[in-house]
């Protein structure tokens, strides 16, 4: 068990740093560079001029060398101008230079600046999870129970109508990507115009113009069930649906197992059956699948947060993109795939703690 | 003019569609009148929800193949006046002959939104597909010898696979799909990897098959690699000396980074079953009768993975479409104008709240796409299984 992990987190190293490698790469191409020199410094510089600011502010070394540099492991560089001033990537504008660090990167906990929200990039990111932990925590406490039971219901008498019913409903749900079901439920329940709120409002039932709010902004602030629920339905909505079909997966194929049989024979009531024998081996299945949708639910964060303008980490995430914000979009992978990589972790140690037969083997 | 009631929308919409309509009858009067020649996919209309996937899936096609007999108005060209108009509404100044009236309403720029929708099902239907067959193709070539060898090549091959999988979708999105990686020519570097696959694939099939026959396989050979390296050069370099084969470089970027994403899945797919099907005994005698390992891997697994294969492929074009329209509502779509159904979408969300319809008529529309294709899948599934 302990080399499993062991093993386990060894490949795990080496996915993050390939993966890490392949974002610094992509984000410190020559083209975005130039786009950066020109967004910090001067927008109408000369070709040559790009190319000095490119030289003195460190970015014309071998890319692995800068990679090692930003993740700390190899001493930041370090230049004298021709005016005898000290530059250098660990010492900050106007400090002494014999005071700075050799190394400063991702180890040493320096992450950069960011260009956008001239903040530290830890702080930038801070803010964000922080609200992102919010939408998430209540994805989850939607989601998991929802789908459990919508999985287990049409899994415990496969093929009945209810089996149909849900199933129908899971595939119309896995079909909706989060930016449709976004839509119409603003249309719906948000939109002054169209939908259940005129009328809601013509009658008198609600004291604004909508009955949800078409944005999540005030959430950041203060959580309520009117801001909050449209982009938690959003998010929840997409996952519900799969892991239901996996739960009910694996819920037929507990059924028809020979010991449920063998307890139902000797008189057990159907809800015993199910409540006490089927159920814990049944939800084995689901545990991996809903880790593993923690990538998924990135994707479907930052979709809505976009769509409803919350500025959790998929708005950090989107801003840090369009804008060049080479920096803050470095960090925001580092936390993706951080997240993506625990949670597989997770998923596979636990699937072998929840299965005793593999344990065995 | 009096602008459309709902009654009015909703018969001149069937109306428009009338080729689709048409169309739609005679594929299900030929598929149900031929079903138990045509093999799985006969029996798909044994099972009614396969019946309705199938439908709606069609639909779209036919919707793709006719659109320029359905549209009303020009979907690029914008209307003065008529800027958000609602549904039903009727053109301020209708040229003589043209048509009156905005069946779907018009956008915030004054385009009609029901002739967008119907030209971003072509947009949508040309790309997915294709990029779905050519993810197959990489995901299958890589796929066997990984599972039927094992090993390194394995070892090396699924940490690959795994690696691009554990990347977040949308973060290598921004970084693939952007101007400046155009600049850099990456896109032609994935191309010229991706788009080999192919020509590889059917070069090995048919030196597999035919080597026992020379003149047989100089033939298919000769071809495959003459047709298939032409198109790759026109594809991937946009160097095809006829001009037949040429590629847009956003298209292509686009195109790429899909492929690129999808491809892993079905390596893994592939991998799998094949792991499974080589133990059984007709390989065991495939390897006795001397017979080399790619005739193996191609002439008997593969044929018999096809059932799991093939509903993977429905839910991938699905997948793909879901993907694509990502793009699109990042504003890292083809082309800014293009009435593809995530930009549009895109271009309505800002005006959500107040004017819906733009925004809702192509999710719609991308929905029922993919519900369309799910269903599909699952109706496929199940009649597989029944064998």
């Amino acid at each position: 068990m302990l080399f499993f992990i062991l093993r386990r987190l060894g490949v795990m190293v080496l996915t993050a740093l390939a993966l890490t490698f392949i974002v610094f790469y992509l984000t410190n191409l020559p083209p975005n560079l130039e786009k950066l020199a020109k967004s910090e410094a001067s927008v109408r510089m000369t070709d040559d001029q790009v190319v000095s600011w490119i030289e003195n502010n460190g970015f014309n070394t071998p890319v692995l060398a800068r990679y090692g540099e930003w993740l700390g492991v190899l001493p930041g560089w370090v230049k004298t101008m021709d005016d005898g001033e000290v530059r250098g990537r660990c010492i900050p504008k106007g400090s002494d230079a014999a005071l700075a660090p050799g190394y400063c990167g991702l180890m040493q906990g320096t992450w950069g600046t960011s260009t956008v929200f001239k903040k530290p990039v830890t702080a930038v990111l801070a803010r964000g999870l922080g609200q992102t932990g919010w939408l998430m925590l209540a994805v989850m406490l939607v989601m998991v129970p929802t789908s459990l039971v919508l999985g287990v219901l049409s899994g415990m008498r496969e093929g009945s109508r209810t089996d149909r019913v849900l199933s129908t409903f899971a595939i119309a749900t896995t079909a909706t990507p989060e930016y449709v079901s976004g839509v119409i439920f603003i249309a719906l329940f948000a939109s002054a115009t169209t939908g259940i709120s005129p009328i809601l409002a013509s009658w008198g039932w609600i004291e604004g113009k909508t009955l949800f709010m078409g944005t999540a902004t005030s959430a950041m602030d203060n959580i309520t069930f009117w801001n909050f629920a449209l982009p938690v339905m959003t998010i929840a909505l997409y996952g519900i649906g799969y892991i239901a079909r996996m739960t009910r997966a694996s819920m037929t194929e507990v059924m028809t197992a020979q010991y449920i049989r063998t307890a139902r024979l000797k008189g057990v009531s159907f809800r015993q059956v199910v409540l006490r024998h089927a159920l814990r081996n049944a939800l084995i299945a689901p545990f991996t699948v809903i880790m593993l949708q923690f990538p998924w639910l990135l994707n479907g964060v930052v979709i809505v947060e976009t769509l409803f303008n919350y500025k959790g980490f998929g708005w950090t995430l989107v801003q840090a993109a369009g804008n060049n914000d080479i920096e803050l979009l470095l960090g925001c992978s580092v936390v993706a795939v951080f997240v993506v990589l625990v949670t597989q972790l997770i998923s596979d140690v636990g699937y072998v703690f929840l299965n005793p037969r593999i344990r065995l083997s | 003019m009096e602008p459309l009631s709902w009654g009015g929308v909703f018969s001149g919409i069937f109306v428009q569609f009338m080729p689709v309509w048409i169309s739609l009858i005679l594929a299900y009067a030929v598929s149900i009148r031929f079903k138990r020649r045509l093999g799985l996919f006969g029996k798909l209309f044994d099972s009614p929800v396969g019946m309705i996937g199938f439908g709606i899936v069609m639909f779209w096609v036919f919707t793709a193949v006719f659109a320029g007999m359905i549209i009303t108005m020009d979907p690029l060209a914008q209307f003065s006046g008529s800027k958000n108009a609602i549904v039903g509404s009727a053109l301020k100044a209708p040229d003589d002959g043209a048509y009156t009236h905005f069946l779907l309403g018009a956008d915030h720029v004054a385009r009609d939104v029901f002739s967008r929708m119907v030209m971003g099902a072509r947009d949508v239907l040309k790309i997915a597909p294709a990029a779905t067959v050519f993810a197959f193709m990489v995901g299958v070539t890589l796929g066997l010898p990984a599972g039927y060898f094992g090993g390194a090549l394995d070892t090396v091959l699924s940490f690959l696979a795994n690696l691009v999988l554990a990347f977040p979708v949308i973060l290598l999105f921004y970084l693939l799909v952007t101007p400046e990686i155009v600049k850099t020519g990456i896109p032609i570097y994935f191309a010229a990897v991706l788009f080999l696959f192919p020509v590889i694939f059917f070069t090995i099939l048919f030196n597999s098959r035919f080597f026992t026959n020379p003149p047989k396989r100089n033939l298919f050979v000769g071809l495959t690699l003459v047709f298939g390296l032409w198109a790759y050069s026109g594809l991937a370099f946009n160097m095809d000396p006829t001009g037949v084969f040429s590629m847009d470089p956003n298209l292509l970027n686009v195109f790429v980074s899909v492929v690129f994403v999808n491809s892993p899945g079905v390596f893994r797919i592939v991998r799998g079953m094949v792991m499974d099907i080589k133990t059984r005994d007709y390989v065991a005698a495939g390897q006795t009768r001397g017979e080399g390992p790619w005739y193996i891997m191609l002439w008997e697994i593969l044929p018999n993975a096809r059932g799991p294969l093939i509903v993977d492929f429905c839910l991938r074009i699905g997948y793909t479409t879901i993907l694509l329209g990502t793009l699109g509502f990042f504003g890292l779509g083809v082309s800014p104008e293009s009435p593809d159904w995530g930009s549009t979408i895109d271009d309505g969300r800002k005006l959500l709240s107040i004017v819906p319809h733009p925004a809702l008529v192509p999710a719609i529309a991308l929905m029922s796409l993919v519900l369309g294709l799910n269903l599909l899948a699952d109706g496929l599934r199940e009649e597989s299984l029944k064998d």
